[in-house]
């Protein structure tokens, strides 16, 4: 503490380590959060279910996603990252997980939503294996904070099956 | 600054830093908002940069006192030659 710029350089790093501290408890406070979240998709409409010319499948849904995702917001929240997919099995592949829509939830205000809409992205399957196939439908989330620990989790809804002919 | 003053000036920066970080902590906690956190810490740090750094008065209560150059003249310096000789040949006996 000898001169000025001595005593200036003092704070300036001690209050940086300072605010690294207080991020990191506020990052940690996010572990006392323990969320409920719900979820319910309703496959619509089998819009049509072709063999693409390359021989994969591919089926375009229309979907009514329903979720109340209000308890994952913390103070430290800054959005939630959440998507769709559908998830099955084929001989070729234990598991497939194929992104069927996403959005930004981007404060508590606007996490309890229905979206009534097509697939955003495309549901084709390495091959031909979507005929009469049952799959579930996964709703996973990412919590993404202000500082620190990102939280993911999801909610797999089952018993959504495709037609076994082509449409 | 004095001694006493410097001391006085850095536990003073460490507290006040501590203190507007739990403060700003628990009301952010409690209120739900980060940014509140935020500003009341940057608050502190603002306040703590103008009580801490600046060379008040106040640190500069304990000054050291010089002696005049009339009394100081009165105690000759140590001679630095007269003191390393003996001490050689005690060493090499």
């Amino acid at each position: 503490m000898h001169s000025f710029g001595y005593r200036a350089n003092a704070l300036l790093t001690f209050s940086i380590t300072i605010l690294a501290v207080i991020c990191g408890i506020a990052s940690f406070s996010d572990n006392f959060n323990s969320p409920s979240p719900a979820a319910q998709v309703q496959v619509l409409n089998i819009n049509w279910f072709q063999k693409k010319p390359d021989g994969d499948d591919e089926v375009s849904l229309t979907l009514n996603i329903s979720a109340n995702l209000e308890s994952l917001f913390t103070w430290n929240t800054k959005q939630v990252f959440v998507f769709l997919a559908a998830e099955y099995e084929t001989p070729k592949n234990s598991l497939n997980q194929v992104s069927l829509w996403d959005g930004i939830i981007p404060s508590k205000e606007h996490s309890k939503f229905w979206i009534h809409t097509t697939n955003k992205y495309r549901f084709v399957d390495q091959g031909s294996s979507l005929r009469g196939k049952d799959f579930n439908l996964t709703l996973h989330w990412h919590v993404m904070p202000k500082t620190g620990k990102m939280f993911a989790d999801n909610i797999v809804m089952s018993g959504y099956s495709l037609p076994k002919a082509y449409r | 600054m004095d001694w006493q003053g410097q001391k006085l000036a850095e536990q003073l920066m460490q507290l006040m830093l501590v203190l507007s970080a739990a403060v700003g902590f628990i009301t952010g906690y409690v209120l739900g908002s980060f940014q509140t956190m935020l500003l009341i810490y940057a608050a502190g740090v603002v306040l703590t940069s103008l009580i801490t750094i600046p060379n008040w008065p106040c640190f500069n209560r304990h000054p050291l006192n010089w002696l005049e150059p009339s009394v100081a003249e009165k105690y000759p310096k140590p001679q630095p030659s007269a003191n390393s000789g003996p001490k050689k040949k005690a060493s090499k006996k």
